[in-house]
Protein backbone atom coordinates (compact mmCIF):
# COMPACT_ATOMS: atom_id res chain seq x y z
CA UNK A 1 0.00 0.00 0.00
CA UNK A 2 2.72 2.49 1.25
CA UNK A 3 4.20 1.32 -2.21
CA UNK A 4 0.99 2.65 -4.58
CA UNK A 5 1.28 5.92 -2.69
CA UNK A 6 5.43 6.14 -3.32
CA UNK A 7 4.84 5.54 -6.83
CA UNK A 8 1.29 7.08 -7.36
CA UNK A 9 2.06 10.74 -6.16
CA UNK A 10 3.62 11.74 -9.55
CA UNK A 11 1.13 10.76 -11.91
CA UNK A 12 -1.48 11.96 -9.62
CA UNK A 13 -0.44 15.42 -9.03
CA UNK A 14 -0.31 15.49 -12.88
CA UNK A 15 -3.51 14.56 -12.94
CA UNK A 16 -5.08 17.08 -10.25
CA UNK A 17 -2.62 20.06 -11.82
CA UNK A 18 -4.96 18.86 -15.15
CA UNK A 19 -8.18 19.79 -13.77
CA UNK A 20 -7.63 22.42 -12.56
CA UNK A 21 -5.88 24.03 -15.88
CA UNK A 22 -9.27 22.65 -17.15
CA UNK A 23 -11.46 24.36 -14.31
CA UNK A 24 -10.09 27.46 -15.15
CA UNK A 25 -9.46 27.61 -18.66
CA UNK A 26 -13.61 26.63 -18.85
CA UNK A 27 -13.87 29.31 -16.45
CA UNK A 28 -11.87 32.74 -18.24
CA UNK A 29 -13.40 31.43 -21.61
CA UNK A 30 -16.94 31.47 -20.45
CA UNK A 31 -17.17 27.88 -22.29
CA UNK A 32 -21.13 26.74 -21.83
CA UNK A 33 -22.20 23.95 -19.46
CA UNK A 34 -23.61 21.62 -22.43
CA UNK A 35 -20.23 22.44 -24.26
CA UNK A 36 -17.89 21.01 -21.84
CA UNK A 37 -18.23 21.25 -18.02
CA UNK A 38 -15.62 21.90 -15.60
CA UNK A 39 -14.76 19.30 -13.52
CA UNK A 40 -16.69 20.66 -10.37
CA UNK A 41 -19.56 20.08 -12.33
CA UNK A 42 -18.68 16.94 -13.18
CA UNK A 43 -18.18 15.53 -9.48
CA UNK A 44 -21.32 16.95 -8.18
CA UNK A 45 -23.27 15.44 -11.21
CA UNK A 46 -21.42 12.16 -9.75
CA UNK A 47 -22.51 12.41 -6.17
CA UNK A 48 -25.84 13.74 -6.67
CA UNK A 49 -26.78 11.12 -9.43
CA UNK A 50 -25.30 8.56 -7.33
CA UNK A 51 -28.48 6.42 -6.99
CA UNK A 52 -29.40 6.51 -10.52
CA UNK A 53 -25.97 6.03 -12.10
CA UNK A 54 -25.38 2.72 -9.74
CA UNK A 55 -27.42 0.47 -11.15
CA UNK A 56 -25.89 1.13 -14.79
CA UNK A 57 -22.19 0.80 -13.15
CA UNK A 58 -23.55 -2.59 -11.26
CA UNK A 59 -24.92 -4.23 -14.55
CA UNK A 60 -21.43 -2.75 -16.94
CA UNK A 61 -19.59 -4.69 -13.94
CA UNK A 62 -21.46 -7.86 -13.95
CA UNK A 63 -21.32 -7.41 -17.95
CA UNK A 64 -17.63 -7.06 -18.07
CA UNK A 65 -16.81 -9.88 -15.26
CA UNK A 66 -18.56 -12.50 -17.35
CA UNK A 67 -17.49 -11.37 -20.63
CA UNK A 68 -13.88 -11.33 -19.25
CA UNK A 69 -14.13 -15.00 -17.79
CA UNK A 70 -15.73 -16.26 -20.83
CA UNK A 71 -12.99 -14.44 -23.54
CA UNK A 72 -10.17 -15.73 -20.47
CA UNK A 73 -11.24 -19.16 -20.47
CA UNK A 74 -11.71 -19.19 -24.57
CA UNK A 75 -8.67 -17.50 -24.85
CA UNK A 76 -6.55 -20.52 -22.80
CA UNK A 77 -8.29 -22.84 -24.52
CA UNK A 78 -7.63 -22.01 -27.90
CA UNK A 79 -3.82 -21.08 -27.16
CA UNK A 80 -4.19 -24.94 -25.53
CA UNK A 81 -5.67 -26.16 -28.33
CA UNK A 82 -2.95 -24.64 -31.11
CA UNK A 83 -0.06 -25.13 -28.63
CA UNK A 84 -0.42 -29.31 -29.03
CA UNK A 85 -1.94 -29.78 -32.06
CA UNK A 86 0.57 -27.57 -34.68
CA UNK A 87 -1.45 -28.96 -37.67
CA UNK A 88 -4.12 -26.89 -36.26
CA UNK A 89 -2.33 -23.89 -35.73
CA UNK A 90 -0.89 -23.49 -38.67
CA UNK A 91 -4.34 -23.31 -40.29
CA UNK A 92 -6.15 -21.80 -37.56
CA UNK A 93 -3.52 -18.88 -36.19
CA UNK A 94 -3.67 -16.55 -39.48
CA UNK A 95 -7.29 -16.36 -39.07
CA UNK A 96 -7.44 -15.55 -35.53
CA UNK A 97 -4.91 -12.22 -36.33
CA UNK A 98 -8.06 -12.05 -39.48
CA UNK A 99 -10.70 -11.75 -36.67
CA UNK A 100 -9.51 -8.89 -34.98
CA UNK A 101 -9.22 -6.89 -38.30
CA UNK A 102 -13.68 -7.07 -38.03
CA UNK A 103 -14.57 -3.68 -36.44
CA UNK A 104 -16.66 -4.35 -33.79
CA UNK A 105 -18.54 -0.96 -34.15
CA UNK A 106 -19.78 -2.59 -37.43
CA UNK A 107 -20.22 -6.26 -36.34
CA UNK A 108 -21.64 -5.57 -32.69
CA UNK A 109 -25.03 -4.50 -34.84
CA UNK A 110 -24.95 -7.88 -37.13
CA UNK A 111 -24.75 -9.55 -34.18
CA UNK A 112 -27.73 -8.34 -32.62
CA UNK A 113 -29.21 -8.69 -36.10
CA UNK A 114 -28.64 -12.49 -35.44
CA UNK A 115 -29.24 -13.03 -31.87
CA UNK A 116 -31.35 -10.50 -30.74
CA UNK A 117 -31.35 -8.05 -27.69
CA UNK A 118 -30.28 -10.89 -25.07
CA UNK A 119 -27.25 -11.24 -23.38
CA UNK A 120 -25.80 -13.54 -25.71
CA UNK A 121 -24.66 -10.61 -28.27
CA UNK A 122 -22.95 -8.65 -25.63
CA UNK A 123 -21.22 -11.69 -24.46
CA UNK A 124 -19.69 -12.14 -28.00
CA UNK A 125 -18.59 -8.79 -28.71
CA UNK A 126 -16.82 -9.05 -25.08
CA UNK A 127 -15.22 -12.44 -25.89
CA UNK A 128 -13.86 -11.32 -29.18
CA UNK A 129 -11.99 -8.23 -27.88
CA UNK A 130 -10.75 -10.35 -24.86
CA UNK A 131 -9.64 -13.72 -26.01
CA UNK A 132 -7.12 -12.61 -28.41
CA UNK A 133 -4.49 -11.13 -26.24
CA UNK A 134 -4.39 -13.99 -24.10
CA UNK A 135 -3.82 -16.69 -26.51
CA UNK A 136 -0.73 -14.56 -28.03
CA UNK A 137 0.44 -14.31 -25.26
CA UNK A 138 -0.25 -17.70 -23.44
CA UNK A 139 0.78 -18.93 -26.76
CA UNK A 140 4.43 -17.26 -26.88
CA UNK A 141 4.99 -18.39 -23.03
CA UNK A 142 4.49 -22.13 -24.21
CA UNK A 143 6.91 -21.57 -27.46
CA UNK A 144 9.43 -19.62 -25.40
CA UNK A 145 9.59 -22.33 -22.94
CA UNK A 146 13.81 -23.04 -22.84
CA UNK A 147 15.16 -26.20 -25.03
CA UNK A 148 17.12 -26.87 -21.96
CA UNK A 149 14.40 -27.34 -19.52
CA UNK A 150 12.62 -29.55 -22.11
CA UNK A 151 15.45 -31.62 -23.06
CA UNK A 152 15.87 -32.55 -19.39
CA UNK A 153 12.03 -32.88 -18.85
CA UNK A 154 12.15 -35.43 -21.72
CA UNK A 155 15.30 -37.43 -20.67
CA UNK A 156 13.59 -37.70 -17.53
CA UNK A 157 10.96 -39.18 -18.79
CA UNK A 158 8.00 -36.66 -19.18
CA UNK A 159 5.06 -37.25 -20.79
CA UNK A 160 3.44 -35.01 -23.32
CA UNK A 161 1.32 -33.90 -20.25
CA UNK A 162 3.82 -34.03 -17.73
CA UNK A 163 5.66 -31.25 -20.02
CA UNK A 164 2.59 -28.99 -20.54
CA UNK A 165 1.33 -29.25 -16.95
CA UNK A 166 5.03 -28.89 -15.40
CA UNK A 167 6.90 -27.16 -17.31
CA UNK A 168 5.34 -25.16 -20.35
CA UNK A 169 2.42 -23.59 -17.86
CA UNK A 170 4.08 -22.81 -15.24
CA UNK A 171 6.91 -20.95 -18.00
CA UNK A 172 4.25 -19.19 -19.53
CA UNK A 173 2.48 -17.87 -16.49
CA UNK A 174 3.76 -14.38 -16.23
CA UNK A 175 3.50 -14.29 -20.02
CA UNK A 176 0.03 -15.35 -19.85
CA UNK A 177 -0.90 -12.17 -17.25
CA UNK A 178 0.48 -9.50 -19.55
CA UNK A 179 -2.13 -10.44 -21.79
CA UNK A 180 -5.16 -10.48 -19.23
CA UNK A 181 -4.16 -7.25 -18.34
CA UNK A 182 -4.87 -6.13 -21.43
CA UNK A 183 -7.78 -8.36 -21.95
CA UNK A 184 -9.29 -7.20 -18.52
CA UNK A 185 -8.89 -3.90 -19.47
CA UNK A 186 -10.51 -4.23 -23.04
CA UNK A 187 -12.86 -6.43 -21.55
CA UNK A 188 -14.65 -2.79 -19.59
CA UNK A 189 -14.72 -1.10 -22.73
CA UNK A 190 -16.44 -4.09 -25.13
CA UNK A 191 -19.36 -3.93 -22.60
CA UNK A 192 -19.60 -0.35 -22.78
CA UNK A 193 -19.57 -0.79 -26.54
CA UNK A 194 -22.15 -3.75 -26.50
CA UNK A 195 -24.42 -2.17 -24.30
CA UNK A 196 -24.78 0.94 -27.04
CA UNK A 197 -26.50 -1.88 -28.95
CA UNK A 198 -29.23 -1.62 -26.74
CA UNK A 199 -29.75 -2.52 -23.76
CA UNK A 200 -31.74 -2.10 -19.88
CA UNK A 201 -28.92 -0.85 -18.18
CA UNK A 202 -25.11 -0.28 -18.11
CA UNK A 203 -22.92 2.52 -18.36
CA UNK A 204 -23.21 2.24 -22.32
CA UNK A 205 -27.18 3.19 -22.00
CA UNK A 206 -26.19 5.86 -19.85
CA UNK A 207 -23.89 7.24 -22.13
CA UNK A 208 -26.25 7.34 -24.84
CA UNK A 209 -28.90 8.50 -23.07
CA UNK A 210 -26.84 11.54 -21.72
CA UNK A 211 -25.64 12.72 -25.00
CA UNK A 212 -28.39 12.52 -26.97
CA UNK A 213 -29.77 14.52 -24.38
CA UNK A 214 -27.05 17.22 -24.23
CA UNK A 215 -26.30 16.12 -20.66
CA UNK A 216 -22.14 16.44 -21.42
CA UNK A 217 -21.24 16.26 -17.57
CA UNK A 218 -22.86 12.81 -17.47
CA UNK A 219 -20.81 12.05 -20.37
CA UNK A 220 -17.94 12.77 -18.07
CA UNK A 221 -19.42 10.81 -15.20
CA UNK A 222 -19.64 7.81 -17.63
CA UNK A 223 -15.93 8.76 -19.09
CA UNK A 224 -14.54 8.39 -15.53
CA UNK A 225 -16.23 5.48 -14.47
CA UNK A 226 -15.30 3.34 -17.06
CA UNK A 227 -11.42 4.73 -16.55
CA UNK A 228 -11.65 3.94 -12.91
CA UNK A 229 -13.02 0.27 -13.97
CA UNK A 230 -10.66 -0.35 -16.38
CA UNK A 231 -8.06 0.77 -13.74
CA UNK A 232 -9.67 -1.57 -10.90
CA UNK A 233 -9.50 -4.22 -13.25
CA UNK A 234 -6.00 -4.18 -14.38
CA UNK A 235 -4.98 -3.57 -10.39
CA UNK A 236 -6.73 -6.78 -9.49
CA UNK A 237 -5.00 -8.64 -12.21
CA UNK A 238 -1.68 -7.18 -10.98
CA UNK A 239 -2.65 -8.48 -7.47
CA UNK A 240 -3.57 -12.01 -8.76
CA UNK A 241 0.25 -11.98 -10.28
CA UNK A 242 2.12 -10.78 -7.56
CA UNK A 243 0.14 -13.96 -5.54
CA UNK A 244 -0.10 -16.19 -8.11
CA UNK A 245 4.22 -15.71 -9.40
CA UNK A 246 6.30 -15.25 -6.17
CA UNK A 247 9.32 -16.30 -7.55
CA UNK A 248 9.44 -13.40 -10.31
CA UNK A 249 8.81 -10.44 -7.70
CA UNK A 250 11.33 -11.98 -5.25
CA UNK A 251 13.75 -12.02 -8.39
CA UNK A 252 12.81 -8.75 -9.51
CA UNK A 253 13.77 -7.37 -5.99
CA UNK A 254 16.96 -9.23 -6.51
CA UNK A 255 18.19 -6.78 -9.19
CA UNK B 1 27.00 -57.30 -12.73
CA UNK B 2 26.51 -55.64 -16.09
CA UNK B 3 23.97 -52.83 -15.62
CA UNK B 4 24.25 -50.89 -18.86
CA UNK B 5 25.57 -52.56 -22.32
CA UNK B 6 25.44 -50.60 -25.71
CA UNK B 7 25.93 -52.34 -28.19
CA UNK B 8 27.08 -52.00 -32.30
CA UNK B 9 25.46 -48.56 -31.92
CA UNK B 10 25.89 -46.59 -35.19
CA UNK B 11 23.95 -43.12 -35.55
CA UNK B 12 24.21 -41.07 -38.85
CA UNK B 13 22.20 -37.71 -39.12
CA UNK B 14 21.94 -37.33 -43.16
CA UNK B 15 25.32 -38.17 -44.53
CA UNK B 16 27.31 -37.18 -41.28
CA UNK B 17 28.33 -40.47 -39.61
CA UNK B 18 28.92 -39.68 -35.48
CA UNK B 19 29.04 -42.87 -34.06
CA UNK B 20 29.89 -46.26 -35.40
CA UNK B 21 29.98 -49.49 -34.18
CA UNK B 22 30.16 -48.67 -30.56
CA UNK B 23 30.51 -50.84 -27.90
CA UNK B 24 30.72 -50.16 -24.31
CA UNK B 25 29.57 -51.45 -20.38
CA UNK B 26 28.69 -50.27 -17.10
CA UNK B 27 28.71 -52.65 -14.51
CA UNK B 28 26.60 -51.71 -10.85
CA UNK B 29 27.74 -49.56 -8.65
CA UNK B 30 30.84 -48.43 -11.20
CA UNK B 31 31.83 -45.44 -11.83
CA UNK B 32 32.55 -44.93 -15.80
CA UNK B 33 33.69 -41.61 -17.59
CA UNK B 34 33.39 -41.42 -21.36
CA UNK B 35 36.19 -38.72 -22.37
CA UNK B 36 36.69 -37.32 -25.95
CA UNK B 37 37.08 -34.17 -27.80
CA UNK B 38 34.43 -31.82 -28.09
CA UNK B 39 32.23 -32.56 -30.92
CA UNK B 40 33.36 -36.26 -30.63
CA UNK B 41 29.09 -37.22 -30.39
CA UNK B 42 29.10 -37.57 -26.67
CA UNK B 43 25.75 -35.89 -26.12
CA UNK B 44 24.38 -38.35 -29.15
CA UNK B 45 25.26 -41.10 -27.01
CA UNK B 46 23.37 -39.86 -24.14
CA UNK B 47 20.00 -38.56 -26.30
CA UNK B 48 20.43 -42.18 -27.76
CA UNK B 49 20.56 -43.49 -24.06
CA UNK B 50 17.86 -41.45 -22.89
CA UNK B 51 16.01 -42.28 -25.30
CA UNK B 52 15.68 -39.17 -27.17
CA UNK B 53 16.80 -40.48 -30.41
CA UNK B 54 16.50 -44.39 -32.46
CA UNK B 55 19.59 -45.58 -32.90
CA UNK B 56 20.63 -46.76 -37.17
CA UNK B 57 21.73 -49.98 -35.83
CA UNK B 58 22.86 -51.39 -32.15
CA UNK B 59 21.17 -51.69 -29.42
CA UNK B 60 21.03 -50.19 -25.41
CA UNK B 61 20.34 -52.97 -22.72
CA UNK B 62 19.66 -51.83 -18.94
CA UNK B 63 19.31 -54.42 -16.18
CA UNK B 64 18.70 -57.19 -19.03
CA UNK B 65 15.49 -55.03 -20.32
CA UNK B 66 15.93 -53.12 -23.77
CA UNK B 67 15.73 -49.90 -23.62
CA UNK B 68 16.40 -48.39 -27.54
CA UNK B 69 14.14 -45.63 -28.21
CA UNK B 70 12.34 -45.71 -24.40
CA UNK B 71 12.68 -42.58 -22.40
CA UNK B 72 12.63 -41.96 -18.70
CA UNK B 73 14.80 -45.27 -18.27
CA UNK B 74 17.56 -43.33 -16.58
CA UNK B 75 18.24 -40.37 -14.38
CA UNK B 76 19.44 -37.57 -16.02
CA UNK B 77 22.01 -34.39 -15.19
CA UNK B 78 22.50 -31.90 -17.65
CA UNK B 79 25.32 -29.56 -18.40
CA UNK B 80 23.13 -26.43 -17.16
CA UNK B 81 21.28 -27.07 -13.61
CA UNK B 82 17.93 -26.84 -15.37
CA UNK B 83 16.35 -26.52 -12.48
CA UNK B 84 12.58 -24.67 -12.72
CA UNK B 85 12.77 -21.07 -11.93
CA UNK B 86 9.14 -21.67 -10.58
CA UNK B 87 9.93 -24.39 -8.00
CA UNK B 88 11.36 -23.95 -4.53
CA UNK B 89 14.79 -26.10 -4.07
CA UNK B 90 12.77 -28.94 -2.09
CA UNK B 91 10.17 -29.08 -5.06
CA UNK B 92 12.82 -28.98 -7.73
CA UNK B 93 15.14 -31.70 -5.86
CA UNK B 94 11.41 -33.90 -5.74
CA UNK B 95 11.27 -33.05 -10.16
CA UNK B 96 12.64 -36.43 -10.90
CA UNK B 97 10.78 -38.85 -8.49
CA UNK B 98 7.56 -36.69 -9.23
CA UNK B 99 7.34 -37.64 -12.71
CA UNK B 100 8.31 -41.33 -11.98
CA UNK B 101 5.14 -41.46 -9.57
CA UNK B 102 5.82 -41.26 -5.81
CA UNK B 103 7.97 -38.27 -3.66
CA UNK B 104 9.34 -38.92 -0.76
CA UNK B 105 10.20 -35.14 0.68
CA UNK B 106 11.92 -36.66 3.94
CA UNK B 107 14.73 -38.72 2.37
CA UNK B 108 14.94 -35.40 0.06
CA UNK B 109 15.65 -32.91 2.98
CA UNK B 110 18.09 -35.33 4.41
CA UNK B 111 20.03 -34.75 1.18
CA UNK B 112 19.91 -31.29 0.81
CA UNK B 113 21.17 -31.16 4.64
CA UNK B 114 23.85 -32.94 4.07
CA UNK B 115 24.21 -30.96 1.09
CA UNK B 116 24.83 -27.94 3.28
CA UNK B 117 21.49 -26.74 1.39
CA UNK B 118 19.38 -27.55 4.04
CA UNK B 119 19.03 -23.74 4.30
CA UNK B 120 17.80 -23.20 1.34
CA UNK B 121 15.01 -25.84 1.19
CA UNK B 122 12.19 -22.79 0.29
CA UNK B 123 14.61 -20.80 -1.90
CA UNK B 124 13.87 -20.30 -5.64
CA UNK B 125 17.21 -21.58 -7.91
CA UNK B 126 18.26 -18.12 -8.55
CA UNK B 127 18.78 -17.36 -4.97
CA UNK B 128 21.76 -19.45 -5.12
CA UNK B 129 24.93 -19.74 -6.54
CA UNK B 130 26.28 -21.92 -9.58
CA UNK B 131 28.10 -24.43 -7.63
CA UNK B 132 24.68 -25.16 -5.22
CA UNK B 133 22.24 -24.56 -7.97
CA UNK B 134 24.81 -27.87 -9.70
CA UNK B 135 24.62 -29.57 -6.35
CA UNK B 136 20.87 -29.29 -6.14
CA UNK B 137 20.61 -30.82 -9.69
CA UNK B 138 22.94 -33.83 -8.89
CA UNK B 139 20.60 -34.32 -6.15
CA UNK B 140 17.42 -34.34 -8.29
CA UNK B 141 19.22 -37.20 -10.24
CA UNK B 142 20.37 -38.60 -7.61
CA UNK B 143 16.23 -38.95 -6.11
CA UNK B 144 15.09 -40.00 -9.27
CA UNK B 145 14.54 -43.72 -9.12
CA UNK B 146 16.13 -45.21 -12.03
CA UNK B 147 18.95 -47.27 -11.56
CA UNK B 148 21.73 -45.06 -13.60
CA UNK B 149 22.61 -41.57 -13.79
CA UNK B 150 24.06 -39.91 -16.81
CA UNK B 151 26.28 -36.52 -15.90
CA UNK B 152 26.35 -34.62 -18.62
CA UNK B 153 29.46 -31.84 -18.20
CA UNK B 154 28.17 -31.02 -15.03
CA UNK B 155 30.94 -28.55 -13.72
CA UNK B 156 32.22 -27.78 -17.10
CA UNK B 157 30.50 -24.12 -16.77
CA UNK B 158 32.02 -23.75 -13.14
CA UNK B 159 34.86 -21.78 -11.92
CA UNK B 160 37.76 -23.85 -11.50
CA UNK B 161 37.68 -23.25 -7.80
CA UNK B 162 33.78 -24.38 -7.76
CA UNK B 163 34.56 -27.53 -9.80
CA UNK B 164 37.02 -28.77 -7.43
CA UNK B 165 35.23 -28.20 -4.54
CA UNK B 166 32.31 -29.80 -6.85
CA UNK B 167 34.26 -32.81 -7.58
CA UNK B 168 35.07 -33.63 -4.09
CA UNK B 169 31.94 -33.34 -2.65
CA UNK B 170 30.60 -35.69 -5.80
CA UNK B 171 32.65 -38.29 -4.99
CA UNK B 172 31.65 -37.67 -1.04
CA UNK B 173 28.37 -38.66 -2.03
CA UNK B 174 28.96 -41.26 -4.50
CA UNK B 175 30.80 -43.43 -1.95
CA UNK B 176 27.95 -42.96 0.38
CA UNK B 177 25.05 -44.19 -2.44
CA UNK B 178 27.44 -45.88 -4.47
CA UNK B 179 24.92 -45.17 -8.09
CA UNK B 180 25.44 -46.18 -11.39
CA UNK B 181 27.19 -42.96 -13.11
CA UNK B 182 28.06 -42.85 -16.63
CA UNK B 183 29.54 -39.08 -16.53
CA UNK B 184 30.66 -37.28 -20.01
CA UNK B 185 33.63 -34.82 -19.77
CA UNK B 186 36.53 -33.55 -22.09
CA UNK B 187 38.48 -32.81 -18.72
CA UNK B 188 41.16 -35.53 -18.40
CA UNK B 189 42.28 -34.59 -14.62
CA UNK B 190 38.57 -34.51 -13.58
CA UNK B 191 38.10 -38.21 -15.19
CA UNK B 192 41.02 -39.92 -13.77
CA UNK B 193 39.98 -38.42 -10.32
CA UNK B 194 36.45 -39.40 -10.21
CA UNK B 195 36.26 -42.66 -12.29
CA UNK B 196 36.70 -46.45 -11.79
CA UNK B 197 37.05 -46.72 -15.43
CA UNK B 198 37.02 -43.98 -18.80
CA UNK B 199 36.75 -44.66 -22.20
CA UNK B 200 38.35 -42.15 -24.25
CA UNK B 201 36.59 -41.66 -27.68
CA UNK B 202 37.89 -41.20 -31.12
CA UNK B 203 36.74 -38.34 -33.23
CA UNK B 204 33.88 -38.65 -35.56
CA UNK B 205 32.71 -41.23 -36.21
CA UNK B 206 32.97 -41.97 -32.58
CA UNK B 207 34.39 -45.43 -31.27
CA UNK B 208 35.64 -46.45 -27.97
CA UNK B 209 39.49 -46.16 -28.69
CA UNK B 210 40.82 -47.12 -25.32
CA UNK B 211 39.63 -48.42 -22.10
CA UNK B 212 41.41 -47.11 -19.17
CA UNK B 213 41.09 -48.99 -15.55
CA UNK B 214 41.55 -45.88 -13.30
CA UNK B 215 44.57 -47.50 -10.39
CA UNK B 216 43.91 -45.47 -7.59
CA UNK B 217 42.13 -46.98 -4.68
CA UNK B 218 38.84 -45.18 -3.17
CA UNK B 219 38.18 -43.37 -1.07
CA UNK B 220 40.36 -40.90 -3.23
CA UNK B 221 42.30 -38.26 -1.57
CA UNK B 222 43.08 -34.69 -3.31
CA UNK B 223 46.24 -35.51 -2.97
CA UNK B 224 46.35 -37.86 -5.83
CA UNK B 225 46.62 -35.09 -8.28
CA UNK B 226 50.38 -34.89 -7.54
CA UNK B 227 50.71 -38.65 -7.34
CA UNK B 228 53.58 -39.75 -9.95
CA UNK B 229 51.19 -42.68 -10.81
CA UNK B 230 48.06 -39.48 -11.66
CA UNK B 231 50.63 -37.49 -14.20
CA UNK B 232 51.62 -40.94 -15.74
CA UNK B 233 47.51 -42.15 -16.41
CA UNK B 234 47.35 -38.25 -17.80
CA UNK B 235 49.94 -38.61 -20.09
CA UNK B 236 49.06 -42.07 -21.58
CA UNK B 237 45.24 -41.04 -21.93
CA UNK B 238 46.33 -37.99 -23.56
CA UNK B 239 48.70 -39.90 -25.71
CA UNK B 240 45.63 -42.12 -27.01
CA UNK B 241 43.33 -38.60 -27.26
CA UNK B 242 46.23 -37.33 -29.96
CA UNK B 243 47.24 -40.35 -31.55
CA UNK B 244 43.80 -41.26 -33.16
Amino acid sequence: MINVFRKGWRPASVLLLLFILWEVAVAIAEVPNWLLPPPTDIVQEAISGWTGFRQHLQSTVMLSLLGFAIGTGIGLLTAVLLHLLPFIRESVYPLLILSQNVPIIVLAPLLVVWFGFGILPKLIVITLVCFFPITVAALDGFRQTPEELKHYMLMAGASKGQLFWKLELPYSLPSLFSGLKISATYSVMGAVISEWLGAKAGIGVYMTLASSSFRTDRVFVAIFAIMLLSLLFFGSILLAESLLIKWKSRESARK
Amino acid sequence: MIQLSVEHLTKSFDSNQVLNNLNFYVNEGEFVSILGPSGSGKSTIFNLVGGMLLPDDGSITLDGEKITGKRGSISYMPQTPSLMPWRSILQNVLLGQELMGRTDTETARKMLQKAGLGDYENAYPHELSGGMKQRAAFIRALLSPQPIILLDEPFSALDELTRHDMQKWLLDIWNEHKPTILFVTHNIEEAIYLSDRILVLSCKPAKVIQEYKVPFARPRMEEIFLHENFLSCKRSIHHALKNQ
